[in-house]
């Protein structure tokens, strides 16, 4: 069961320390769970692991591709593993491992991405992971998750450790809007309808969630009336409410803040042409690279805005 | 050491290279000289050092081989049926399609190989972590690990040693097949390792043994011996092989990966059959 927050406003605390508040939560009562990190512990604050559990925090340095690797022995050995790195090199760095050590060889390791997309801002298009889910798509049966708040990172960490398979979570660093209240829960594979509708589904994940609201707001006062989705888990995906809702208003936009043509649009665009096609827009990354910038510039910039998403919208419905 | 020790490890060796050639011949192609030349650390391992029990190959406190160089999965295949993971015939499907017996070792199919590798330079990484996880858990058991000497090309061969000897993982044993051979041609004309590949470990802070004949059972175990007693850090031995070690074509021309036509194979193991018969007989 989730509750919406009242209002939608910037959360207090920083996004990274629901992360650890789950991890300190888990490692007191379950001694199997370890968090390894790529030298970047302090963006995080895991720092805060480290002080309670130093005996279960290893720094690998910064060398990714062995990180995953002794992550998956570790795992095999009866450990439950978190590996933390930033979203660009816990992706492209090292696929390999995540594929074929992680991945074919079944060893069920968390793996957390940080900054996902546009909100690493001012680290620029280095840092900038606009691919990092799409590549994980590749990876059959592993789990892929773009919380979008504090709440929901802290449940769907604890939901990792829960499952037997790979899992991939991007993990926001900074303070970001609040959508749900804390308590809320929530479960892996299962999309959360926020809004019912019936002109236009929306279905947004991570930070498009909070656009995604305020657009069918914008929709409202035109008599449009969107539903709304947070599809947290990309994969595996709830197609079931995918269809249910598209079948029901007609037309959809996707809103990710990741490349379109690798990510969840794409994925959505897969079950809506095999189940109920549709007309869909794509609001998300369109064949660029990442740039430094303010999120709020880069979301202008890659036309992902409340405005965008609106607009999307019209233009889905028009199409019907 | 007992002579009698020595002497079936050495008659182990040579069943292990035995089976191999049935096990490859059984596809008619794959990694002839890659497989032969860990023959002998292999009989050391399962035949004398290594604790395990094949009817409950999950046995936590077992000790682990991670074959880096997961290519030479027929010589561990060869191994394991030998000690009773499963029949010996099981292995002779290699590359079948269905097999349990693919020709890279693989953790989800094979009974007794522990971690999945093939994509070179991912074994070590993977044994290291084992090493730490067994470690956390206190159980006392050791982690054995072999790489090829090609395979130490890869970075992340040399980023796995300095976590090894970061953290201390004294119960990771490692062996390099240093057969001088890689894919291409010889390391030396691939890629060199400047002052040897017992010298880098050395500087990532590994112990470093370096045995001269490395397809010499009494030089391997002796090793392992001393590897024990080593605390504190990990400890690399490198062997000096030969590649294709015992079967005549394969030695001579160290090729990489061989494909035979069935007549030839027919060859092939007669010799190695004749081979093994022979020294059971010295033996006896
Ligand atoms: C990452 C990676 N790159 C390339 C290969 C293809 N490959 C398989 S074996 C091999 C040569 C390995 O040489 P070495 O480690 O010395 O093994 P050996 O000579 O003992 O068989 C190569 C290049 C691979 N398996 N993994």
């Amino acid at each position: 069961m989730y509750k919406l927050a009242k209002e939608h406003t910037n959360d207090k605390r920083n996004n990274r320390d629901a992360y650890d508040d789950a991890m300190l939560d888990m490692m007191k009562v379950n001694d199997k769970i370890v968090h390894i990190d790529c030298d970047l512990a302090g963006c995080i604050n895991a720092t805060r692991i480290k002080k309670d559990f130093p005996e279960r925090f290893f720094n690998a340095g910064i060398a990714e591709a062995n990180a995953i690797c002794v992550a998956c022995g570790l795992s095999a050995t009866g450990i439950i593993p978190f590996v933390h790195t930033f979203g660009v090199f816990a992706s492209r760095r090292a696929f390999d491992q995540v594929f074929l050590s992680a991945g074919y060889g079944e060893r069920p390791i968390h793996i957390i991405g940080s900054d996902p997309g546009i909100t690493a801002a001012f680290n620029g298009a280095t840092h900038m992971p606009l691919e990092d889910c799409g590549l994980y798509l590749n990876v059959p049966n592993a789990i892929i998750m773009d919380p979008c708040d504090y709440a929901q990172t802290y449940v769907l960490t604890k939901r990792s450790a829960e499952t037997d398979s790979l899992t991939y979570m991007r993990l926001i660093r900074r303070s970001f809007k609040t959508i749900y209240e804390d308590g809320s829960d929530f479960e892996i594979g299962k999309g959360v309808l926020l809004k019912e509708g019936k002109d236009v589904t929306i279905i947004a994940s991570g930070v498009m969630v909070y656009n995604a609201i305020k657009a069918s707001e914008l929709l409202k006062e035109e008599g449009i009336e969107a539903e709304v989705i947070d599809m947290h888990t990309w994969k595996p995906l709830d197609e079931e409410l995918i269809i249910r809702s598209a079948g029901k208003t007609g037309a959809v936009v996707t809103a990710e803040n990741h490349e379109v043509n690798t990510g969840l649009g794409s994925a959505i665009a897969n079950v809506l042409a095999a189940n109920c096609p549709v007309p869909q827009e794509f609001i998300g990354i369109h064949n660029r690279y990442g740039q430094v910038g303010s999120q709020d510039f880069l979301e202008k910039e890659y036309g992902m805005t409340v405005e965008d998403i609106a607009d999307a919208a019209r233009k889905a419905i028009s199409r019907k | 050491m007992k002579n009698e020790t020595l002497n079936r490890l050495k008659l182990l060796a040579s069943e292990i290279r035995l089976e191999t050639m049935k096990i490859i011949a059984s596809k008619g192609n794959g990694h002839v000289g890659g497989s032969l030349s860990i023959a002998d650390v292999l009989a050391v391992l399962y035949g004398e050092v290594m604790h395990y029990k094949p009817e409950d190959p999950d046995w936590k406190e077992r000790d682990w081989l991670v074959l880096s160089k997961g290519h030479a999965g027929p010589a561990m295949y060869a191994a394991l049926g030998i000690v009773g993971y499963y029949a010996k015939e099981d292995a002779y499907h290699l590359n079948e399609a269905g097999s349990d017996f693919p020709s890279h070792t693989d953790h989800s199919k094979t009974k007794g190989v522990d971690l999945t590798t093939g994509s070179l330079g991912q074994g070590i990484s993977q044994a290291v972590g084992a090493a730490l996880g067994n470690k956390m858990q206190r159980i006392d058991s050791h982690v054995f690990v072999i790489c090829g000497d090609g395979e130490c090309d890869e970075g992340q061969v040399w980023e796995a040693a300095q976590f090894a000897a970061h953290y201390h993982l004294d119960n990771l044993i490692g062996f390099v097949d240093n057969n001088g051979r890689q894919l291409d041609g010889t390391v030396e004309e691939v890629m060199s390792h400047g002052k040897g590949i017992g010298a880098k470990f050395d500087a990532f802070g590994w112990e470093v043994i370096d045995v001269k004949d490395g397809n010499d059972v009494k030089e391997i175990l002796e090793a392992i011996h001393r590897a024990y007693e080593i605390k504190d850090k990990p400890t690399m031995i490198i062997l000096n092989t030969v590649k294709g070690k015992g079967i005549d074509f394969a030695e001579t021309s160290g090729e990489h990966s061989s494909t035979l036509n069935a007549e030839q194979w027919k060859v092939v193991i007669a010799e190695a059959e004749r081979k093994y018969e022979a020294l059971k007989e010295e033996l006896s």
